[in-house]
């Protein structure tokens, strides 16, 4: 049985962790190779890397930071942020990602998905997606959530799986930030218009709200927080603890 | 020395770094001399079956691993490398691989429920089969690995020594005398997966 995967988020800048990290037994809260090796051995599944860096010498940093990590953490990796080109996917999968999502360079140029697809296989090709309600329909937001595309959101996913994306990651707006759980309604939406693994992003506030999240839907495939791990509010191995004892398919 | 050899197909950095980890000396080669002097040979592969087979022949590498693996030496096929292992692949249309172990490579959507997703990707528990294969000793039943493929071995019951659990039982890892493979990824499965290179490093030449 396949077990459902929980997924920690690291934004980086310049070659460090923003959103201060809060760990007693971390040194340097704020290296992304020290947090992405304790996630790795309190449970974590998989690991996303975010690249919040605007200019080229903070990108080299980014692509040290990744191969540094990758050489002590041996957990399936995803990369995010400014990834425009196939040019992109090339230095993040050479320095060890495994996986690389497309956000804003795929609402620019879709087709960027079909030609990574293409090279890489569609396992490699993540599709994420911020999604919030306008009027009652779900749309898709661009450059981190600021600019509504107008495009609608579950057309916009299907379009995107058709075109070589292995997976989406589906991060609510409306929800994130908020900590009062996941977007089931806008997840479960999307669960019934693909077929390729589902990652929830959103709303996450404590351990119930993944039990929640995968009780309700199963077909969702793994959950995925940053702050609240990072702080520690929730300490991923005893939220898998609770998984299990829920009877959800959990690797511990 | 552990040879990961490289033809071309697929990133390499984790599979060497992994080796770096467990303290084994690991060279990534595409040169004959070099894999033949090695004492365990990594065979690796990501993506289409034909195009992986294609690239190995051209690099006359094929021919190579083929004659190592007769004089005893270990070899372990890692994910489209271990289906490579097999005598061939219907993964779009039908293609021959090195035929070191009896069996062919199917579409997993044959074999499992259509309302699950294809590739079969994530974490899944490793079930032994017979009596348990030395590249397991680290690891224990039910203990989970990290898979990511859309076709299986198939008709090689005999070399089956763990299966996983996807709608149906999917060939997980085979061994036949001197030659394993894992259709999961060891170098992204953790510890677990860590503890299975250390004990392939560790088999009999």
């Amino acid at each position: 049985m396949i077990t459902k995967r929980i997924i920690p988020c690291l934004d980086v800048r310049d070659g460090r962790v923003v959103k201060g990290v809060n760990f007693k037994d971390l040194n340097d809260v704020s290296s992304p190779v020290e947090l992405a090796r304790f996630y790795s051995e309190n449970g974590a599944d998989e690991l996303v890397f975010y690249d919040i860096t605007a200019s080229a010498e903070g990108r080299r940093l980014f692509t040290d930071i990744l191969c540094e990590t990758a050489k002590s953490v041996f957990i399936p990796l995803t990369v995010g942020g400014g990834i425009n080109t196939t040019d992109d996917f090339d230095r993040v999968l050479k320095c060890g990602a495994d996986k690389v999502s497309v956000n804003s360079g795929a609402i620019r140029n879709p087709n960027l998905i079909y030609e990574a697809a293409k090279l890489y296989g569609d396992q490699c090709v993540v599709l994420s997606a911020d999604v919030k309600r306008v009027g009652g329909v779900f749309r898709v937001f661009a450059k981190g959530g600021r600019e509504n595309t107008g495009m609608e959101a579950i057309e916009w996913i299907k379009k995107c799986v058709s075109l070589g994306a292995g997976e989406v990651v589906v991060n609510s707006i409306d929800t994130d930030g908020v900590k009062g759980g996941f977007d089931l309604e806008m997840l479960d939406a999307v669960c019934n218009a693909v077929n390729v693994p589902v990652i929830a992003s959103g709303g996450a506030g404590k351990s119930q709200d993944f039990i929640t999240l995968f009780k309700t839907l199963p077909k969702v495939d793994a959950g995925l927080a940053a702050s609240i791990f990072h702080f520690g509010e929730v300490a991923i191995s005893d939220l898998k603890k609770e998984m299990k004892e829920s009877r959800i398919p959990t690797r511990i | 020395m552990v040879a990961i050899i490289d033809y071309g197909v697929g990133n390499l950095f984790s599979l060497s770094a992994s080796f770096r980890a467990i303290g084994t000396e690991v060279t990534v080669t595409s040169d004959p001399d070099v894999i033949r002097s090695a004492d365990r040979i990594i065979l690796p592969g990501v993506g289409a079956f034909e195009d992986a087979a294609k690239k190995l022949r051209a690099s006359g590498l094929d021919v190579v691993v083929c004659e190592e693996a007769k004089r005893g030496k270990p070899i372990l096929g890692i994910c489209l490398g271990m289906q490579l292992l097999f005598e061939k692949s219907f993964e779009y249309g039908e293609h021959e691989g090195l035929g070191l172990i009896p069996g062919s490579v199917r579409p997993i959507a044959d074999v499992i429920p259509k309302e699950l997703k294809i590739p079969h990707i994530g974490w899944n528990a490793l079930h032994f089969k017979g009596e348990k294969n030395p590249i397991f000793k680290y690891v224990n039943e039910g203990d989970c690995v990290y898979f990511v493929h859309s076709y299986y071995a198939a008709d090689c019951e005999e070399a089956v020594c763990a299966t996983a659990e996807y709608g149906a039982e999917l060939t997980a890892a085979v061994f036949c005398g001197n030659v394993y493979g894992c259709q999961f990824h060891p170098e992204k499965s953790g510890e677990t997966g860590l503890s299975i290179l250390r004990a392939f490093c560790e088999t009999e030449g």
